[in-house]
């Protein structure tokens, strides 16, 4: 390889975070997703590590968008979809459960490649998921709304407008609101499918930061295929392929020695 | 070679614009063409007199139009009773939870029937609503119904207009992205909550705009509600006994009885206090889908 990717000192802490391991909060298990003839998921086996941020890196269509479906079960909106292995949350498999769905789903806040504001206005957009929780008392969802609101930076700019419409924000201060939305939900687990794909740098920045900031009280599985992003965020690094995962590590093991072919050539052309 | 198409330009833009001005005039033309023959009936009754006046005897020179506009707005009333709660879960399935195999399948079937004449069904309404609706009036109402009543008029109206609406919101509700959907679910919601918070709530202009037109088209519907009404001259509460809508009086009898003074007038007025309905219910809804934007 050539020019390293990170610096020293960046890989010196990331060695130290790999000393102290965390134990793993999800596990996947032989995971197969079919379409038809078409194999979207081959045989996926993974561990996501808890309260580190877990980048599933790939080219497109590569799978990393159906396996993140997979996780809270959204899979289950296609109907051509044929999901079969194991999934381990909290050692309760999810895909062979009898446990409510909305309350697995609960466990995960979804973060989409473009933000997905309701209809509503953005203190309702806030206090959706409490009130599916069965949250009733006015006082704890105007806490709660605050509360998730200074989390993603956006109180300030929203706290005289909270009962505008959600989709008058900019797309920048829409996704930060679909984070504090599904923060306030309390999950333990955010699936963040591209989040920054449609936001200009400033606003992709803050997302980054974000997540650096909550990673202390979440895990966070991020789909990207921004090289740099993953490079910056990275705690834990899976590279897929074809439905397969190719390798998985730290970043240091996968972007200073890629061991397979297919992910040197990402990351030359990543570069 | 640049000067042609300059002209070529031109000579689109300029017949763009004329299609344009045609289709924005022509419904003022109809509408002053109208108002012009209804004129002479203005010279002997006051517009608000015509419209809620109950006293129809043509032969004495009283034009009472109430009577018909109650018959009319009755019928659609009934009609819109029966066909939105009906076109929006059907519509709601087909789009949310059916297999996408339903709904190719139902696309040719909602697409033969909105194609039907109405005078087909007028006839099934003969055939089949209004021996019902008279077998249900013995033990509903008070007196029996031959079977020719509102009721009637507004079951086969409903089934007319339920192709129009159900294809409108099929489309409407079409839009909706997948990505919101599963932003709702993934907050724990169920898919029903989903389909009600995100699909329903957020398609308020889409739906309240299939209604409008839905509505719109009972409204003016002639030949089927005309065969199953009845054709009663009286304003009546009561859904078994019949009824005489805008509609069906101009189609009976424009070119009948015209040697009655002011009849013509009576008759070009009752057309034009249609346009005018239509044209009420349509601005009405217009407003309805902007407020329901600012949401």
């Amino acid at each position: 390889m050539g020019k390293p990717y990170i610096s020293t000192n960046s890989i010196e802490q990331l060695r130290i975070l790999r000393a102290t391991e965390p134990e793993a909060v999800l596990r996947v298990k032989n995971l197969n997703v079919k379409a038809g003839d078409h194999h979207i998921l081959k045989n996926i086996n993974l561990e996501i590590p808890k309260n580190r941020i877990t980048v599933l890196l790939g080219p497109s269509g590569c799978g990393k968008t159906t396996l993140l479906k997979c996780l809270n079960k959204l899979t289950d909106l296609y109907r051509e979809l044929k999901v079969s292995g194991n999934i381990y949350i909290d050692n309760d498999d999810i895909l062979n459960t009898t446990a409510s769905i909305p309350d697995i789903r609960q466990k995960m806040g979804l973060l989409s490649q473009r933000p997905y504001p309701l209809p509503i206005s953005i203190y309702k957009n806030v206090a959706y998921g409490l009130k599916l929780k069965g949250v009733r008392d006015k006082k704890l969802i105007a806490f709660s709304v605050e509360k998730h609101l200074r989390e993603v930076g956006l109180w300030e700019e929203v706290k005289n407008r909270l009962n505008s419409p959600a989709s008058s924000l900019s797309i920048g201060q829409q996704q930060r609101l679909c984070l504090a939305r599904g923060l306030a939900v309390k999950p333990s687990i955010i699936l963040a499918d591209e989040p920054t794909s449609a936001l200009d740098p400033t606003s992709s920045k803050i997302i980054e930061n974000l997540f650096r900031d909550i990673k202390k009280h979440y895990t966070i599985i991020l789909v990207t295929h921004v090289l740099r992003q993953a490079i910056r965020l990275a705690d834990h690094v899976i590279f897929m392929d074809d439905g397969e995962i190719i390798e998985e590590g730290s970043p240091v093991e996968l972007f200073e020695n890629a061991r397979t072919d297919k992910l040197r050539a990402y990351l030359v052309d990543g570069n | 070679m640049q000067l042609r198409r300059k002209i070529i330009d031109k000579l689109n833009g300029f017949w763009m614009i004329t299609t344009l001005i045609t289709i924005l005039v022509l419904p003022l033309v109809i509408c002053l063409g109208l108002y012009i023959k209804a004129a002479p009936i203005f010279e002997q009754h006051s517009f608000l007199e015509l419209v809620f006046s109950s006293k129809w005897e043509p032969s004495r020179g009283s034009f009472g139009f109430w009577p018909f506009i109650a018959g009319s707005l009755y019928v659609t009333l009934l009609s819109f009773l029966f066909t939105a709660p009906v076109c929006l879960l059907a519509a709601l399935y087909l789009t949310q939870f059916a297999p996408r195999a339903l709904i190719r399948i139902m696309h040719p079937v909602i697409d033969v029937l909105a194609g039907l004449p109405s005078v087909i069904y007028g006839v099934w309404g003969i055939l089949v609503i209004v021996p019902f609706v008279s077998a249900i009036s013995v033990p509903l109402s008070d007196s029996p119904s031959s079977g020719y009543s509102v009721l009637a008029g507004g079951i086969v109206l409903a089934v007319m207009v339920i192709p129009y609406t159900l294809n409108m919101l099929i489309e409407v509700f079409n839009t909706v992205p997948n990505g919101l959907k599963e932003a709702s679910l993934s907050l724990g919601a169920t898919m029903w909550e989903s389909v009600k918070h995100v699909v329903i709530r957020g398609n308020y202009p889409g739906i309240i705009s299939a209604y409008g037109l839905g509505i719109a088209k009972a409204f003016g519907e002639t030949i089927a509600v005309m065969m199953v009404v009845g054709n009663v001259v009286k304003a009546s509460g009561n859904p078994f006994n019949a009824a005489y809508p805008l509609p069906a009086l101009i189609a009976n009898n424009y070119g009948e009885m015209l040697s009655i003074p002011m009849y013509d007038s009576a008759l070009m007025f009752a057309a034009f206090l249609l346009l005018i309905i239509i044209l009420v219910i349509n601005l009405f809804f217009r407003l309805l889908i902007h407020k329901t934007k600012r949401l």
